[in-house]
């Protein structure tokens, strides 16, 4: 899960990490009320879950309440590459002498933790690592070890960090590699972290992806996971728990596993047609799943076919043909389905369904005979 | 022969007690493979079907000679069960639990390398190992996999591992050991463990092998193939359509960019001299033609 700059910094705030005094307003009014309070000048940013908001007009400085309803105004409601800014995140602005950069996240190569530090923050730090890789200090980090002040205080003086700050960022980063580790995240990341003119190093962002596998131990997490404005489909999928993602072509596309599930759209697209979704079922999933699967595909109105791709390995074969024909029942599924079903259960499961075998309920003995069948049907 | 495990190897359950551990456990040992003994705390001196339960790894190892051992347990438990059973003297632990904390995976893989260098895991969230006619440990169906070699597969994706086993089946052709590695930021076992043991196999001729998108293994492979590799390798990659910046499914399976897209995999397997090929069917065709001129 990705979160909300806003959301960065109240979770960085949980773990002692500084940031700029600040709240969130989704009005006009709540931004002027925000500034008041934090004191001008104050910088109003927009809250997208998108790269570039900068140059696109979404962070604007404002020194009195009316540059604060001029840019308010403007910035709320905003498309910023398809994502419409309904919330602001409004703090006061910092003065700045220098900009570093600074990031926890995992080396899968060598599995360690990798951290990365930089004298050269503000910018993007693809584009140092291109034009000036010796501008990123990298630091590996045994995760059974974990990081200790004595080796952040030697990280930042190879990081060339300013001496007024190194003391302030060693803390720092310690407190950060804490909310990267127990707070669970995959990616801690701020840019950029600054230094003041007072010499006091905080951090003017916050860009933190959740591992959301460790939810179980975070219940905190769900003031995090707020409304928002995306596809429909993917909106429905979530709430029945699904793993999903809209694309744009007409056959619907149910598998599990997420390897087959993306074999599955390659497949398609070999024979000539165009997937409308990608849909992993996961392991071990039962007939409702499966149930609550075909009903999200069959509201996309662009769906013209649906393909149910399984293989059992822990998903049982008989309980996905259950689900099928529990979905018969509760929907009506506009669709033909295709289905090729091997694996775990393959004998009962295709034994539940021959009796409910027609022209819009199909089975074909191969992954590849499927496609073609499911492609056909979704061009005629 | 076969690689980690053969129809000697000794094998418990952890969490043989529960829904999914009773099913692909008793699965497991009707296969052939030889379930000496079930873990669960308070279940020991109790049987599942036969098996004996014990309260601890190391009470079962101590009871049965077990060497390997099947962890079924929520991802809440699995890095805890994981490192109890290296500390109980298992020295192949299949993990196939899906949803564990990226860090309890990165912390338990270190633990395991510093403090049991003698141990192999793998997975977690992977569908095991199977050694057709000898021993099979985790959730694959036993009747897709055809004993007698020659071929032997390493794949990234589970239900892709049976499609590749499936594929080789249909068309005559065994295999000597297939592993699942996982499609999780943290396997214990990597597709360079796996073609290393696959090429000082004698038995195994030639190996399939199935990758899909996100990370960096895929091409890490192709290096040591140049290098090392003697043998026939024959490659599919999951994902060439999958759109950029979406993460599907898997930890593992997420493209940011250019780096661990399917067609860069694909070309680096391409440019180590491997069979790279469109989709399951198609590679399994190449395999029987690879097979036949052997």
């Amino acid at each position: 899960m990705d979160l909300f700059e806003y959301q960065g910094k109240q979770y960085f705030a949980q773990y002692g990490i500084s940031v700029s005094p600040g709240d969130i307003a989704d009005t006009v009014d709540e931004a002027v009320a925000v500034a008041e309070r934090v004191g001008y000048p104050v910088v109003l940013k927009a809250q997208v879950k998108v790269g570039g908001r900068g140059k696109a007009g979404g962070v604007q400085l404002a020194a009195n309440v009316d540059d604060v309803r001029r840019h308010a105004n403007n910035i709320l409601g905003l498309d910023i590459k398809g994502h419409v800014v309904h919330r602001l995140w409004v703090e006061h602005a910092s003065d700045i002498a220098k900009e570093y950069y600074a990031s926890f996240t995992l080396d899968r190569a060598n599995k360690t933790h990798l951290g990365m530090l930089s004298a050269q923050g503000g910018v993007e730090i693809e584009v140092v690592a291109e034009e000036n890789p010796d501008a990123i200090a990298f630091l590996s980090i045994d995760p059974v070890r974990g990081l200790d002040l004595a080796t952040a205080r030697r990280w930042v003086a190879e990081a060339e960090l300013d001496e007024v700050a190194r003391e302030q960022a060693a803390e720092l980063l310690v407190k950060l590699y804490d909310c990267y580790t127990r707070g669970d995240c995959d990616l801690a990341e701020i840019n950029p972290l600054i230094l003041t003119p007072d010499n006091q190093v905080h951090a003017l962002d916050a860009k933190v992806t959740l591992d959301e596998n460790a939810s179980f131990r975070h219940p905190e997490w769900e003031a995090f996971r707020v409304n928002e404005t995306e596809d429909p489909r993917e909106k429905m999928a979530k709430e029945k728990g699904l793993n999903y993602i809209g694309l744009d072509g007409s056959v619907g596309i149910i598998a599990n596993g997420a390897g087959l599930a993306m074999s599955t759209l390659d497949v398609v697209n070999q024979v000539g047609g165009t997937a409308a979704n990608f849909l992993d079922i996961g392991g071990g999933a039962n007939a409702d799943v499966m149930a609550a699967a075909l009903e999200v595909i069959n509201a996309d109105p662009k769906v013209k076919s649906i393909f149910v791709n399984i293989f059992g390995g822990i998903t049982r074969v008989d309980e996905v043909a259950k689900g099928v024909l529990e979905a018969l029942k509760r929907v009506s599924i506009t669709s033909p389905i295709v289905l090729r079903l091997d694996g775990t259960n393959a004998v009962e499961g295709r034994a539940i369904l021959a009796p409910h075998l027609s022209s819009t309920l199909i089975t074909e003995a191969t992954m590849l005979d499927a496609a073609r069948r499911a492609v056909a049907l979704a061009t005629n | 022969m076969s690689i980690f495990v053969d129809e000697n190897t000794k094998v418990i359950v952890q969490g043989l007690t529960g829904g999914q551990g009773r099913f692909h456990g008793l699965r497991n040992r009707d296969y052939g493979t030889k379930i000496v003994g079930g873990v669960t705390p308070g279940k020991g001196g109790t049987d599942v079907e036969g098996i004996p339960m014990f309260n601890t790894v190391r009470e079962a190892v101590d009871a049965t000679g077990a060497t390997a051992s099947f962890v079924v347990v929520p991802p809440k438990f699995a890095a805890a069960a994981i490192l109890e059973a290296a500390e109980g003297g298992i020295t192949f632990i299949v993990s196939i639990t899906e949803g564990i904390p990226a860090h309890d995976e990165a912390v338990t893989y270190n633990r395991l390398v510093e403090e049991f260098p003698g141990v192999r895991l793998l997975g977690p969230n992977c569908p095991g190992i199977i050694s057709p006619g000898k021993c099979n440990i985790g959730i694959t169906s036993g009747d897709i996999a055809l004993p007698g070699g020659p071929v032997g597969i390493v794949s990234r994706s589970g239900t892709l591992t049976y499609q590749a086993l499936h594929e080789l089946s249909q068309q005559g052709i065994g295999q000597t050991t297939c592993v699942g590695i996982g499609g999780d930021p943290v396997p214990g076992t990597n597709f360079i463990d796996c073609l290393a043991a696959f090429e000082a196999d004698p038995e195994t001729l030639a190996v399939m092998m199935i990758g899909e998108i996100g990370g960096s293994e895929e091409e890490r492979a192709a290096e040591w193939i140049k290098l090392h590799m003697t043998k026939p390798v024959v490659a599919y990659v999951a994902g060439v359509t999958a759109p950029p910046g979406r993460k599907m499914g898997h930890a593992g399976a997420i493209i940011s960019g250019s780096k661990g897209t399917a067609q860069a995999k694909m070309a680096a397997l391409s440019e180590a001299g491997v069979f790279v090929c469109q989709n399951p069917t198609e590679a399994g065709l190449k395999m029987v033609e690879i097979v036949k001129a052997l």
